[in-house]
């Protein structure tokens, strides 16, 4: 078991493990979010729940931050060692002779994505962070005895800048999963007879999950 | 046809090297890359030029002896085949062609278009055999029943000729098509899974000490591969290393 991580093979198996934990994610962050269109009080519920809960905020969203660091570290790491083995590069290369663009450009996806992500929390989490543990409001409510939370949301979808910001980051999140979603498995040792199925479910996934965040925010920007 | 070739010229492993332009008039469409090269080499030769250095052996697709990065792909445009298969009749009258070796950090060059492959054989010796008595008392190996399934996919990984070409097309120069395909071929076989778990640490071992890059999945080697190793055979190599990792 010594020794697995610093080998090639445990690279990539640590840097697809982290990938199933965020696409998870993805999948339940989407599932809260598709509430604002469906039910803003449930929506307002479940931002409440997930915001309050200690097992949330205390076990799940510290694993989720060191998985999304971990992702990117490794993302950088491994791209570094790769630039490194070829030290001379071609003249003249034909890469979409046998490969897709996607699977090319992995690193600036998820560069994209990760700028994205600073937009996000600057957005979303560093305000409610502020409000919950600095000011120490943990009731959710605006003064006016409602949940602050689907208000909170709308409001932030009027800028069509930030809601063009978010559709290119989907945009790219999608090609970054078109890839991902299927090489993940592949590291893990999962590409045989009996999984080929999966690929169709992960082009269906990488495609259908940004489109609903996308479809959220022009939802919200065209509708309040 | 009559073409331009744009060849990587490097007197030797510390020279700088640069990209060199060749006029080559009347190419047969028939011919194959490789016999278009010996006639370039005459010319320069006859000229009193230093010819320009290639890998080459058997000239029939199986000792993985050529190698050269053609137009940005290795061994060429065409599909499952080696440079010594590549005809002239995939190029165009008029046609500049870029000519180059194979590039990776663990394949440095020697002159010229020849590098140096040895990485691969030093990770054969690392574990790509089975251990076994040959001084006269070997078993039959057909006595040992074997799934019709598994013996098609052992031979298919057998199949690799080690070019190389894994390595020159993958972006992070990556070897494991190659290292997958090695480890597969035994591990499918039951004469090759009692020394599977040593075999596959190994392998790895030596192929991340040799500086190959880690494979980030882009698929570009089974494309090019000319014998058409699948992308199966690293995740087979895979599911090997992590399970040797969990019992060594």
């Amino acid at each position: 078991m010594s020794g697995i991580f610093n080998s090639s093979i445990g690279r990539k198996f640590a840097m697809a493990l982290s990938a199933f934990f965020l696409m998870i994610f993805l999948l339940q962050h989407f599932a809260i979010n598709i509430l604002s269109v469906l039910s803003p009080d449930a929506f307002n519920s479940a931002s409440h729940f997930m915001g309050t809960f200690w097992v949330i905020q205390y076990v799940f969203q510290p694993i989720l931050i060191f998985g999304v660091i971990f992702h990117f570290v490794m993302g950088f790491i491994l791209e570094i060692r790769n630039r490194n083995a070829r030290q001379i590069s071609y003249a003249k290369n034909n890469g979409s002779a046998n490969s897709t663009w996607m699977s090319r450009n992995m690193i600036w996806s998820g560069l994209t994505i990760l700028a994205f992500l600073v937009l996000h929390f600057i957005d979303f989490w560093i305000p409610e962070i502020n409000t919950k543990y600095i000011q120490g409001d943990l009731t959710g409510l605006l003064p006016n005895g409602d949940f602050r939370y689907h208000e909170e949301l709308v409001h932030k979808f009027e800028n069509p800048l930030r809601v063009a910001a978010y559709c290119l980051a989907f945009i790219f999140l999608a090609l970054h999963l078109l890839h991902g979603f299927s090489s993940a498995f592949q590291s893990v040792g999962a590409n045989n007879k009996y999984t080929r199925g999966l690929r169709g479910f992960g082009k269906a996934y990488a495609i259908i999950l940004p489109l609903g965040f996308i479809f959220i925010a022009l939802y919200h920007h065209f509708n309040h | 046809m009559n073409l331009t070739l744009k060849i990587w010229r490097q007197k030797n492993a510390n020279d700088k090297g640069k990209l060199v332009d060749y006029k080559i008039n009347d190419v047969s469409p028939d011919m194959s890359f490789l016999e278009m090269l010996d006639v370039l080499n005459e010319d320069l030769i006859n000229k009193g030029d230093d010819p320009v250095a290639f890998d080459h052996d058997c000239r029939e697709g199986i000792c993985g002896m050529c190698s050269l990065y053609i137009n940005g792909e290795a061994h060429g445009p065409d599909r499952g085949v080696t440079t010594c298969q590549l005809h002239m009749r995939m190029f165009k009258d008029g046609d500049t062609i870029f000519i180059e070796p194979f590039r990776a950090t663990a394949f440095p060059v020697i002159k010229d278009l020849v590098v140096d492959r040895s990485a691969f054989d030093r990770i054969q010796h690392a574990g790509g055999f089975i251990s076994i008595n040959t001084s006269g008392n070997t078993v039959d190996a057909n006595t040992i029943p074997v799934n019709k399934h598994d013996a098609d996919e052992a031979f298919e990984a057998a199949t690799c000729i080690g070019c190389g070409a894994c390595v020159a097309s993958c972006k992070n120069s990556s070897a494991m098509l190659f290292v997958g395909a090695k480890v597969s071929q035994f591990a499918l076989l039951p004469q090759g899974r009692i020394e599977a778990t040593d075999r596959v640490l190994n392998m790895v071992k030596q192929m991340d000490e040799e500086g190959f890059g880690n494979c980030t999945n882009t698929g570009a080697c089974e494309v090019e591969c000319p014998k058409g190793i699948s992308l199966e055979n690293i995740a087979r190599m895979n599911r090997e290393y992590l399970a040797a990792s969990l019992k060594g």
